[in-house]
């Protein structure tokens, strides 16, 4: 359960969040839809903890923790992942060593056994599979040379190895073709379950037709501005932001 | 790779003080009194029984050194050094000569333990072959302070006409050989430093590859100095002949100590046609405290000869150690289609400073060379890539191939690159290409994302820079070079 109160962040002394308010229970699928310089982005760095955000107002719990006291890597222990909008390219480290890496130092911190690598080969193969992935996937360096769609798969089958109780999707979507856009919205739905929720920022409907949310929000001008159901979003995609912005103003 | 989660449980382990081979041995000794002469040279001259003509080769040299100025020309600073208030010759009183393990002092034995160094020949010896999971069989000669305490597996190579002893002994019973290229490829005043061990050179591996013959083991010289004050100049001389093939490796530790101590080593590699010599250095000598305070400086002079047509020297180098490192291991390419190749990483982290790099001498036609470096500063540490690729007159078509790359953490270190290349022939190609860059913030924030300390993060970044040399080295230890790595640069974020 994440459960996000009165957040407000700002970058450089300049406001990018004002005053959010979202709750995600465990299970649930949430959209965050909104122009460009809502605040989409800046509000799934300080999910993650990323540097050079300052919270001043507001409060993050996950799971009953305090999310905001915790540092990084601690919040991916406590089951939150982050897709990035843009993978980083690690030259020289290849995928599988990465990812085994992260995973055993994530079963580390929660005291769980390491997996060697048998195991953890054995582990990742089946995932590459179910995303119908090569496996040349895992001997790569990580994201070097990878075209745009390839890093965003490499992303989902991080989720899948590491397998959160949360996953931030940050424009997931964005450059990918039509097929890359499905294998993505597979490997999400394979992961839905009473377990796992996720938070889908995007700035197009298009990749909700295939992960059919439970919940839309629209954020702009660092707020949560509506909410609704998946219709929310056909609608955005209909009438455009400016006239439920606008709207939405008038009726505050 | 496995390897990589072992260098993170290495970090995880180390606390406190990270240089974990910094234990001092309590031996009973046999030290000469501080200062250099002749008198002291003819210490040394004695003590190893050597015969009249190495006594005037070393008298020579030290008559070459006392002419010579102490070079200042590498970045780095360090106050002068006095050569009167060192000890030239500590030796333990015990086991003072390579014999059986039996008799070496069991508290040497016990060090080498300590160190990870396998002298656990005595299984061999009792007709026991090591079990399959064990570490291959690797042939050690072990050098403390001034001598060689052990050599093992020597019966095994003897077999296959291989010679492997420390230089002394190599003195006593292959006279000929040692005569004919000690000093061949470093002659003995060619500079100040190569000058000053030619004098006092107290031990050493030798390696002789007969014609044809393929090594069949890994050998290695272990370098531990232990006594106060005392500086350790040896001298490995490695000679494979027409066809042969050797890989060797030298690691080196020394203990934590206040003050700065000398090690001024001359290697000289020599392969005859078709032969090949895969030279690999893990050094890590003590770098001095976080303030800089103590250490090893470590004046080396390295130099291998490519004498034979289609002969190949390869240099491999995992640098982390030395308060100031001073190291250029070089090739010269003689013999027509002769390869040599250098793969170098040097850490440098707190106070350290480390100027080192290669040359590539092309003389003959068809010479090819390599040459990556990869460079890693972090605390106010300063780090120089220095080197010279020189095409001779008759190098028709030589080739020579340059990558150096450096990697900064923090913003208090320095990395420089200084690259010499000369060509005197007009069909010679010469490739530079050189990088400097920094560990991404987005790169950090990436793997800590994903459940990575900010160590395990750095480690695993710096890991992946080094690959392209790490991957040289022989696979035992490119699993020790990921953990000395990650060990090195602990406490460089955050």
């Amino acid at each position: 359960m994440l459960e996000i109160r009165g957040l407000t962040a700002t970058i450089d002394d300049k406001t990018i969040l004002n005053g959010i308010d979202l709750t995600i229970p465990p299970g649930e699928i949430h959209a965050v839809m909104g122009p460009n310089g809502a605040g989409k982005s800046t509000l799934s760095y300080v999910l993650s903890g990323r540097e050079g955000y300052e919270v001043t107002a507001g409060s993050v719990t996950f799971y009953g923790q305090d999310l905001l006291a915790m540092e990084p890597e601690e919040r991916a222990a406590a089951g939150l992942f982050l897709a990035f909008q843009y993978p980083v390219e690690l030259p020289g480290v290849g995928n599988a060593n990465f990812l085994r890496t992260a995973l055993n130092a994530i079963h580390r911190r929660r005291g769980e056994p390491e997996l060697d690598a048998v195991q953890f080969l054995k582990l990742a193969r089946g995932e590459v599979k179910k995303l119908a992935m090569s496996e040349d996937m895992l001997k790569r360096n990580v994201n070097v040379g990878f075209s745009g769609g390839e890093k965003k798969r490499n992303e989902v089958l991080q989720m899948a190895v590491l397998k959160p109780k949360l996953a931030i999707l940050d424009e997931t979507d964005s450059g990918l073709d039509i097929d890359a856009l499905r294998i993505v919205a597979d490997g999400v739905n394979a992961q839905r379950g009473p377990g796992f929720s996720s938070l889908i920022i995007t700035h197009y409907q298009r990749l909700l037709d295939y992960i059919v949310p439970d919940r839309v929000h629209v954020l702009a001008e660092g707020r949560i501005l509506r909410s609704g159901g998946p219709e929310l979003a056909h609608e955005l995609e209909a009438r455009g932001y400016a006239g439920l912005v606008g709207e939405s103003a008038e009726a505050a | 790779m496995p390897a990589v989660a072992e260098t993170l449980d290495t970090v995880r382990a180390v606390t406190g003080s990270t240089y974990k081979w910094g234990f001092e041995t309590d031996l009973e000794m046999d030290i000469a009194p501080k200062g250099l002469s002749e008198d002291t040279i003819r210490l040394i001259s004695a003590r190893k029984e050597e015969p009249e003509w190495l006594l005037a080769w070393r008298l020579k040299a030290f008559a070459a050194w006392k002419t010579m100025a102490e070079p200042h020309w590498a970045k780095a600073t360090y106050p002068r050094i006095d050569y009167q208030d060192i000890h030239y010759y500590a030796a333990p009183k015990k086991g003072g000569g390579p014999k059986s393990l039996d008799e070496v002092d069991p508290e040497l034995l016990r060090t080498y333990e300590k160190l990870g160094i396998p002298l656990r020949e005595q299984a061999l010896l009792a007709g026991v072959e090591p079990s399959p999971d064990d570490r291959l069989p690797m042939a050690v000669d072990a050098v403390f302070d001034s001598v060689s305490v052990a050599t093992t597996f020597q019966e095994t190579l003897a077999k296959q006409g291989v010679i492997f002893c420390p230089i002394s002994e190599a003195v006593r019973e292959h006279p000929d050989l040692v005569r004919e290229y000690l000093g061949s490829v470093v002659p003995a005043g060619d500079n100040f430093y190569a000058a000053l061990n030619s004098a006092v050179f107290t031990d050493g591996s030798f390696v002789y590859i007969p014609k044809g013959v393929k090594c069949p083991m890994e050998l290695s010289t272990y370098f531990r100095i232990n006594a106060r004050n005392t500086g350790q100049f040896e001298r490995t001389l490695v000679i494979a002949a027409e066809g042969a093939s050797v890989s060797y490796l030298e690691g080196c530790t020394a203990p934590m100590r206040d003050e700065n101590q000398l090690h001024a080593a001359v290697v000289e590699l020599i392969a005859l046609d078709d032969a090949k010599i895969k030279y690999s250095t893990v050094q890590n000598w003590y770098p001095g405290d976080a303030n800089g305070k103590g250490g090893i400086y470590n004046f080396v002079t390295k130099r291998g000869a490519c004498r034979g047509a289609r002969s190949r020297i390869s240099w491999t180098q995992v640098e982390t150690g030395s308060a100031i490192t001073w190291k250029y291991p070089s090739c010269i390419l003689q013999g027509d289609g002769s390869v040599g190749e250098f793969y170098s990483v040097a850490v440098t982290n707190n106070c350290q400073q480390a100027d080192t790099g290669t040359k590539m001498i092309h003389i003959g036609r068809n010479t090819n060379s390599t040459i990556i470096a990869k460079t890693i500063s972090a605390g106010r540490s300063d780090s120089t890539y220095r080197g010279l690729v020189r095409m001779m007159p008759k190098a028709q078509n030589a080739r020579n191939f340059t990558q150096c790359d450096s990697l900064l953490i923090g913003d208090q270190c320095g990395a420089h690159t200084v690259p010499y290349i000369e060509s005197r022939n007009a069909t010679a190609k010469i490739e530079h290409e050189a990088t400097t860059s920094k560990i991404a913030e987005d790169q950090m924030f990436y793997c800590r994302s994903r459940g990575l300390s900010q160590e395990d993060a750095v480690g695993l970044i710096v890991n992946g820079f080094c690959k392209d040399v790490l991957k040289e080295l022989p696979m035992e230890f490119a699993v020790e070079a990921q953990k000395l790595l990650a060990i090195s640069l602990e406490g460089s974020v955050g």
